[in-house]
């Protein structure tokens, strides 16, 4: 294939972090007018790689061929001047900003008296071209996650990209926002634009990409036409490995209700109201899920059921008991362990050993101490015992926690919170941002909760996750529950709409008893 | 006769709010950045010692304020090499920049203590708009340095919301990673405001020692430089609200003196604590409610910047 | 292309040699750089540092002045320490010494004539309760509030200062001080008694009691390991149920308390009166002390000693015509440079010749 032409190639890309090499040796070749998938699991290198195309890294060694020319993309303004801009999955927006502000920032021109209208205008223009509607004198925080999005892909057009690197576009997205963008994807390569596409899901490659290249442990180890491959293949190619099936899930007798919202709702950290009158209740031996694409409430649910963010109104029941607004102690004391969104923010203290992190919740017992005089003997003894059993990989227990693998640091926050006596389980995506091994660890624990009769609330937003471990889905779209589906009649499609804020059949109370 | 009272408490307050005003808006630049200096009490103090000596050795008040402006901008840099290329905690470097710039100022003005200036800043009424009533004594009937606030200030606030430098040094203390990927210096940005920043309060400092009360004393600035970072939060980092928290410090401390010349029965050492306790008042309710308004401490405040 | 050029590397961990020998090195930066500011003055910085080691370190009466020193500042950067550990910011130490020295005088002014068993316990009592109430004041609003401790602790210090003016200026004037302001002198059963026949007072005792039982506390306690995740992740122990606003106040009211004690221990040992200059800034000396002993508790009454000898070699150097500021100056060098080398260690610096090659530095700047 002499004759293609190619947008970007990458060639022997090697990049070393202290202790471990990012990528190896990586080639990529990308074709003009193409979608090209980058594919791989969490810390394959894909972004280390784009990274490096962007200019915000420097590869140790490796060459750069931008539309056929060697290029040195020493920032990313020398590489957005070479046409190649990428949107990252964690927006790099200024969110006080508005919208044209944020587009034009870095701009070389004007250079000094800036006069915004020109630029609204020249914003309007673009999001017309190719349909991102988006209000350019918004401020950014005032705008919906998929809008922001759209800020993101003007920002680069704005600036004559045509290399467009998406970084796990869809993961924020409601399932007719990813038809959306898709639908934008294709008119830019209809335009000549080349987009390269990071993912880990499957799906999304063979319905999008004209070629596939997928990243193991920073190296390549596949790189064909995505007409000439399935999912399976990608999937064997990118784990190493034949992926093991869906956990077994053992019929389990559900009892009485251990967490009961009645007409719940709090304000957000900007004080405006997120979470706006939710019913809700999670019965013992259940896993009840709430669906949603992120930023519609979830984690200020979390916090108002755990009791760290205040409820403006309505109730938490917590094993029958009135716990609105309680101290997050009272609430621990209740028997509700929680498993939070951030883990290394909230969940534990990176900076300490791995005793002190495991007894964060066991402290106060009297187990633990002698009066107010701490039993190191005794800490030390049970958390050996507690790593032991959830076989988390450290080199011993005063081990900082902040070198744990990101696998083994949400094995340790489990083992903590599923070892303290509890009848409620608050768990926020679980196994975001773990690798396959990890994540099929984390979701057999929550199984093995399941069936030892505690009642669990399982926030996520992978919906293959939810599909599988779920006795019930709630569906989660700005701060209401737009409806409940029990696992027997689980339809996507409607799952779908609902996260995308249309109401269907189904509503919050009206409830499934669901077994399998 | 209480009328006129009225307008020189109000004229004394423009006057005695100038030095703060100064240092406020350099803190105010600099948090702006993204950059938070607690050195402006050392900073001020330099300034002041800097530009006494200069002036009382050229005799020329002009080489005083062009020192005091330097010597300010040389302790910014050293905030700025310590936490933008060092990565130390912005507290602390702050922290140990008042206490070196406190035995700096006090160690270079040992020589300088009660000695007199030759020339200093006189009034100079601006004609017409001086003789408008109240407003004309209250605001035009200063020296050159108070005038130069009436440019400053909404100077800044052009150069803020309304130019291209503006915004990207904005957005470098709102959200450095995205100011980087856009290519914007995060790095020359930041030096650049705490260099202004120690400029401004380098300047400050001059007026208390070569206009307000022509002299060096050791800590003479007394805590204003604390004022001038309380204030920054009362003004929630806008420069017009800066001048308005500036005056309003400078009304108490006006009225107090004031209070203590008339002889009020009130104890001169309560009077000359008002400042100080109404600043912590005013810092209380501001925090308080700042919560339930939309514009807020820059978001990256405090925290270096380092690329991934 | 090719240019030398001064790179930074981020190391994984700091290396524990380095870790030892940077104070060290830090002091030796600190003496260099004054060393400049001296010469630049016309001193000989070795004269100058010489008259400095001999005043404070070079006899028993210097060790046992640098000794008495060192007591207020070891007891007010305990305080600042442990609030720290907490990422608090007690600046305030120096107006908590000055409140709790005015509780303690008044105890002693207002009950002449009683013995000192019954006295000095009072003393104590009151100039820790005042240190601690005038902690409450900024630590209240920063624990449920949000309100910033820095400035209200450091705007506080005016406040009292001020206080103790009006005092002496006032009410407590002594009328046969001729006109100074001075109160009365304590009767002897208020003055804290001195050991070994030198200068040096139960201050120090206290003081080291302190060290320990703030070792004791943060190191073996339920509360202590409240402090220390709190202190590394406040949201962390939120979210493990601990009460972070009870724990700000509580730990600011002991260092206001500590603060206050040195401040008692001061005006009833030492002056014996009240007076208005208590203090050379040792509230202000503790935050470069905590920083420097790194919050250890031992660390910083070690750190106090030495600069309890910084002081008192600052008077002695007075002699030959240094001003007593140079040693402000100096101890702010001191933090710079504490600061500086501990940056240090977290980089590799290395010098290396830039060719045109790109991809072979890792820099920091843009």
């Amino acid at each position: 294939m002499g004759t293609v032409d190619y947008a970007v190639e990458m060639r022997d890309i090697t990049k070393r972090f202290p202790g471990v090499i990012a990528n190896d040796r990586v080639n990529l070749a990308v074709r003009k007018g193409s979608i090209h998938a980058l594919l791989g699991e969490n810390g394959a290198g894909k972004s280390t790689l784009m990274n490096v195309l962007t200019g915000l890294l420097r590869p140790d060694s490796g060459e750069i061929r931008v539309r056929g020319a060697k290029a040195a993309l020493r920032s990313p303004a020398v590489a957005i001047a070479l046409g190649i801009g990428m949107v990252h999955q964690h927006f790099r927006l200024v969110q006080t900003f508005t919208v044209a502000e944020n587009i034009t920032l870095g701009m070389p021109r004007p250079r000094f008296r800036l006069d915004m209208a020109p630029i609204e205008q020249e914003v309007a223009r673009f999001s017309a071209e190719y349909s991102l509607a988006v209000n350019p004198r918004a401020k950014i925080w005032q705008l919906s996650v998929g809008e922001q999005q759209r800020v993101e892909i003007i920002k680069m057009l704005y600036r004559g990209v045509d290399v467009l690197i998406m970084d796990e576009p869809t993961a924020v997205l409601t399932p007719q926002e990813v038809r959306e963008l898709f639908e934008t994807l294709r008119r830019m390569t209809a335009d000549g634009k080349t987009i390269i596409f990071i993912t880990h899901k499957l799906d999304e490659v063979m319905e999008i990409s004209d070629r596939v290249t997928v990243l193991r442990a920073g190296r390549n180890v596949f790189s064909c036409d995505t007409r000439d491959t399935n999912p399976r293949e990608l999937a064997s190619k990118m784990v190493g490995r034949e992926i093991g099936r869906a956990p077994q899930r053992p019929s389990v007798a559900i009892g009485g209700p251990v967490l009961e919202l009645h007409e719940l709702a709090a304000l957000g950290d900007r004080g405006i109201t997120v979470l706006n009158g939710i019913d809700l209740d999670v019965r013992a031996g259940e896993i009840h899920g709430i669906a949603g694409v992120a930023g519609n409430g979830q984690r200020e649910l979390a916090e108002v059921i755990t009791g760290l963010r205040r409820a403006a109104s309505g109730r938490v029941c917590i094993c029958g008991k009135d716990m609105t607004n309680s101290a997050p102690r009272s609430i621990i004391e209740a028997g509700v362990s929680h498993i939070p969104e951030d883990r290394l923010g909230m969940g534990l203290a990176p900076n300490l050993d791995i005793t002190l992190n495991a007894i964060m919740k066991r402290y106060r017992s009297g187990e633990m101490s002698r009066g107010p005089v701490m039993d190191e003997a005794r800490a030390r003894g049970w958390t050996g015992d507690l790593v032991e059993r959830f076989s988390v990989k450290t080199p011993n227990l005063r081990t900082a926690v902040r070198l744990l693998s990101g696998g083994n640091s949400q094995r340790l926050l489990l083992a903590r919170e599923t070892s303290c006596v509890h009848k409620l389980a608050v768990a926020v995506h679980p196994t975001r941002g773990l690798d396959i091994g990890a994540t099929e660890a984390v979701r057999s624990i929550l199984l093995k909760e399941r069936e030892s009769g505690v009642g669990t609330l399982l926030i996520s937003e992978d919906l293959e996750e939810l599909i599988a471990l779920c006795d019930r889905i709630s569906v989660i779209y700005e701060g209401r529950i737009m409806g409940t589906v029990g696992r027997d009649q689980l339809d996507l499609e409607e799952i779908g709409m609902m996260m995308a804020g249309m109401a269907t059949a189904a509503k919050g109370d009206e409830r499934s008893e669901a077994s399998v | 006769m209480a009328d006129s009272m009225f307008v020189s408490i109000l004229s004394a307050a423009v006057s005695s709010g100038t030095p703060v005003l100064y240092a406020a808006l350099g803190e105010l630049v600099c948090e702006r950045s993204g950059v938070l200096n607690l050195g402006v009490e050392g900073m001020m103090l330099v300034g002041a010692v800097s530009g006494f000596l200069t002036a009382v050795r050229t005799g020329s008040l002009a080489a005083g304020v062009l020192a005091a402006i330097i010597a300010g901008g040389c302790m910014g840099l050293i905030h700025a090499f310590m936490t933008i290329t060092l990565r130390v905690n912005q507290v602390v470097s702050g922290l140990a920049l008042t206490l070196f710039g406190t035995g700096l100022s006090g160690y270079l003005g040992k020589s300088v203590i009660g000695v007199p200036l030759s020339a200093t800043f006189h009034q100079v009424p601006i004609p017409g708009l001086s003789s408008i009533p109240v407003i004309g004594t209250v605001l035009f009937k200063h020296d050159l340095l108070v005038y130069l606030t009436y440019i400053v200030v909404p100077f800044l606030w052009f150069y803020l919301y309304r130019t291209r430098p503006g915004l990207h040094l904005r957005s470098v203390g709102e959200s450095p990673e995205t100011a980087d990927a856009l290519g914007v210096n995060v790095f020359s940005i930041r030096y650049a405001s705490a260099v202004a920043g120690g400029m401004l309060a380098g300047l400050g400092g001059a007026y208390l020692s070569l206009a307000y009360a022509p002299s060096w004393l050791e800590n003479m600035t007394a805590g204003r430089g604390w004022i001038a970072v309380a204030l920054v939060i009362f003004a929630v980092w806008d420069p017009f609200r800066a001048m308005l928290g500036a005056y309003l410090f400078g009304g108490i401390d006006a009225l107090g003196f004031r209070m203590q010349v008339m002889g009020s029965g009130v104890s001169s050492f309560f009077l000359k604590m008002m400042p100080y306790v109404f600043t912590i008042v005013v810092l209380i309710i501001v925090t308080a409610t700042a919560a339930r308004r939309s514009s807020r401490a820059p978001e990256a405040l405090g925290t270096p910047y380092e690329r991934e | 292309m090719n240019a030398l050029k001064l790179v930074f590397e981020k190391r994984e961990a700091v290396s524990p040699a380095y870790k030892f020998i940077s104070p060290l090195l830090a002091i030796v930066m600190s003496l260099v750089l004054g060393a400049i500011f001296l010469l630049a003055s016309g001193f000989s910085p070795l004269k100058v540092y010489y008259y400095m080691w001999w005043g404070a370190f070079s006899d028993w009466y210097g060790i046992s002045e640098t000794l008495v020193t060192s007591i207020p500042i070891m007891l007010c950067a305990l305080g600042v320490a442990l609030a720290a550990k907490m990422l608090l910011w007690n600046v305030g130490a120096e107006g908590q010494f000055h409140m709790g020295a005015c509780a303690a005088a008044w105890v002693a002014l207002s009950m002449p004539g009683a013995p000192a068993w019954q006295v000095l316990p009072l003393m104590v009592l009151a100039g820790m309760a005042a240190g601690a109430l005038w902690a409450l004041l900024p630590a209240v609003p920063r624990a449920y509030l949000g309100v910033n401790e820095i400035i209200t602790t450091l705007l506080l210090n005016y406040v009292a200062i001020y206080w103790v003016e009006y005092l002496v200026h006032g009410p407590w004037r002594d009328p046969v001080s001729l006109n100074f302001p001075l109160s009365a002198p304590f009767s002897d059963a208020a003055r804290l008694p001195f050991l070994f026949g030198t200068r040096i007072h139960w201050g120090l005792v206290f003081a080291l009691a302190a060290a320990a039982l703030i070792w004791f506390v943060l190191g073996r306690t339920k509360w202590g390991y409240e402090v220390t995740v709190i202190g590394e992740n406040p949201r962390a122990a939120r979210y493990a149920g601990m009460n972070i606003e009870r724990n700000i106040v509580l730990s600011m009211c002991i260092a206001g308390a500590l603060a206050g004690l040195g401040g008692m221990a001061e005006i009833s040992a030492i002056a014996g009166r009240m007076t208005r200059q208590l203090s050379p800034g040792y509230g202000y000396s503790a935050i470069i002390v905590a920083w420097l002993g790194k919050l250890n508790p031992w660390a910083v009454a070690l750190v106090s000693v030495l600069f309890g000898g910084l002081l008192v070699g600052g008077y002695s150097a007075q002699v030959i015509g240094v001003t007593a500021a140079s040693v402000n100056m100096l101890q702010g060098l001191m933090l710079f440079c504490v600061l500086a080398t501990e940056a240090l260690g977290r980089y590799r610096v290395r010098i290396v010749r830039e060719v045109a090659r790109a991809g072979k530095e890792v820099g920091v700047d843009g």
